[in-house]
């Protein structure tokens, strides 16, 4: 259990994280989303240790992070912002070094490094130098890092960086595979990873969080949640733009060139079957046609932009 | 013992890179071009160190920034400070590690001047405990420099900057005992200033180390301002985190 309560973290008179608590539980996956500078690594930097927060506390399973430092470092595995390493040492070595760091030796060191050499798949690169292997190496040399001594806390700030998207799959899974007596909080500025790994969503925005829900919830704050939209020739979507703004279940529309987005009445749940129905009754020539989720970039730039004014 | 990982991790990065050797190439071959032509050890016609270890303060004013700049400006610029800081070990071991990994190193440099006290003793018959005494005295004073280039690595993020500021507040130190600087405050500070002034010079204690007399006092006073500064670079190191 991680339990952040008040959190503040000021720099003169700049606010850079200002009072957020939140309590994450075992099993969590936390996503960390929000604008640059909303205070995602700040928070997390605390949560770990790193910078000593101007108030409220962190506890880490019943363990002040201010007080008991070290006791609270040992349940965390922290990835930084970057994925940063010493560069100089060999992939082998730098993890024998944080083995060591982390005080596992001899044979429990062996079976900790053999674990996330094959989890991450390094094994081709073990004797090359840092600096020589490629950046999504580098990550998961990051991630190896960080899941060394199987920690009860993971922290991971942006681990999906500066991947490609085969990379960034692969990362996902090994989060969403990572067992189920893990908290995980990670942060990220990329909406769909919220949706594709994580069970609870923070929104933070400015120092402080405009939002904590699930990515679910989150997309049925959409507007364009249970929104039809419609795909097809400019020529057409006027046609239909013209037709089904008339109908009766229609709320609002939005027309682009290609495209036509239909909302419906609050607490309409059933969009589709209409248009679709209409569609059929009136003899209009079905185009491409789905019903919208919610935008989650949508949710997610009304929460953080209009927190803001 | 943590301390000892990092230590172990510190001294290998400095033989993974090519600094280790230069330092020490460099360090050598200076010491000698200083001994020899410089200090005229063969015109003298004693069989004595003096020439090679009175010349130690000028080379360590250039040579340990060079050690010490990167100890902690590298491990904020790229990160790894923030790795090495949430690790659960305390910050005085990492410190302390860090520190006695550049120390260590100082010292092996130091080590491999071994054959100039072959040489010497080959000449002639100089009194041994003299040259041990200076040994320690030089490495001492080689722990004060590195701790305080430790500081100024922990106060900036360039390594230029650190060596530059490393490399002034040791001439300062090295320089407090000399008249150039003492003129400066004769007759218009007490005396009792002035002394405290001469006895902080690194010179004062050294030369009376490498006369042969390892006094308590002045191994503590090189200890001491080891600790403070170390104790300093771990208040820097707390306020430049952002």
């Amino acid at each position: 259990m991680i339990e952040v309560s008040d959190l503040v973290k000021r720099y003169g008179n700049f606010s850079a994280v200002s009072g957020i608590s939140f309590s994450v539980k075992q099993g969590d996956i936390l996503g960390f989303l929000g604008p640059n500078g909303a205070g995602k690594s700040t928070t997390m930097k605390m949560i770990t240790g790193f910078l000593k927060p101007s108030s409220g506390r962190v506890l880490i399973e019943g363990n002040d992070v201010l007080d008991s430092t070290i006791e609270a470092q040992r349940l965390i595995g922290y990835l930084p912002e970057g994925a940063p390493s010493y560069d100089e040492m060999s992939v082998e070595n730098f993890l024998s070094f944080i083995c060591e760091a982390r005080d596992l030796r001899g044979h429990s060191q062996v079976k900790a490094l053999s674990r996330v050499i094959d989890m991450m798949s390094l094994s081709t690169v073990l004797k090359q130098r840092i600096q020589t292997i490629s950046k999504g190496f580098k990550r998961r040399v990051g991630l190896a890092q960080a899941i060394l001594h199987d920690p009860k806390v993971l922290i991971l700030d942006e681990p999906t960086d500066g991947l490609d998207p085969n990379q960034k799959h692969e990362v996902r899974k090994m989060i969403r595979n990572l067992s189920a007596d893990k908290i995980v909080v990670v942060s990220t500025h990329i909406l769909e990873e919220v949706s594709a790994v994580c069970n609870r969503a923070i929104i933070l925005n400015e120092g402080k969080i405009v939002s904590d829900s699930t990515p679910s919830l989150l997309l049925e704050k959409s507007k364009y949640h249970g929104a039809v939209s419609i795909q097809s020739d400019p020529i057409r979507i006027k046609e239909l733009a013209e037709n089904l703004g008339k109908q009766p279940f229609v709320f609002d529309l939005e027309q682009a060139e290609k495209d036509l987005t239909l909302f419906p009445f609050d607490g309409d749940h059933d969009l589709l079957t209409k248009v679709i129905d209409a569609c059929k009754k009136n003899e209009w020539e079905m185009p491409f046609i789905r019903s919208e989720e919610g935008r989650l970039d949508e949710v997610f730039r009304t929460l953080t932009e209009d927190g803001s004014r | 013992m943590k301390m000892a990982v990092i230590l172990k991790r510190e001294l290998s990065s400095y033989f993974s890179t090519p600094i280790a050797y230069v330092f020490i190439l460099i360090f050598l071959v200076l010491a000698s071009v200083f001994t020899f032509y410089i200090g005229n050890f063969y015109e003298r016609m004693q069989a004595d160190l003096i020439p090679f270890f009175s010349f130690h303060p000028w080379l360590y004013l250039f040579l340990i920034p060079a050690i010490s700049m990167r100890m902690w400006s590298e491990e904020r610029n790229s990160g790894t400070l923030e790795l090495l800081l949430t690790l659960p070990i305390s910050k005085i071991e990492i410190i302390l590690g860090k520190f006695l990994a550049a120390w260590l190193f100082a010292g092996l440099a130091l080590i491999l001047t071994f054959p100039l006290w072959i040489s010497v003793n080959y000449l002639g018959d100089p009194d041994n405990g003299v040259v041990f005494a200076s040994y320690i005295g030089s490495w001492l004073m080689a722990g004060s420099f590195l701790s305080i280039g430790s500081c100024m690595s922990a106060l900036t993020r360039s390594q230029v900057v650190a060596f530059v500021l490393c490399g002034f507040i040791t001439l300062l130190f090295v320089m407090a005992g000399f008249p150039l600087v003492l003129d400066v405050f004769r007759g218009w500070v007490p005396l009792l200033i002035l002394d405290a002034i001469t006895s902080l010079s690194f010179l004062t204690h050294y030369n009376s180390i490498t006369k042969g007399v390892l006094s308590l006092n002045d191994f503590l006073y090189f200890i001491s301002i080891i600790v403070a500064w170390l104790f300093a670079t771990a208040i820097a190191i707390e306020s430049k985190k952002s």
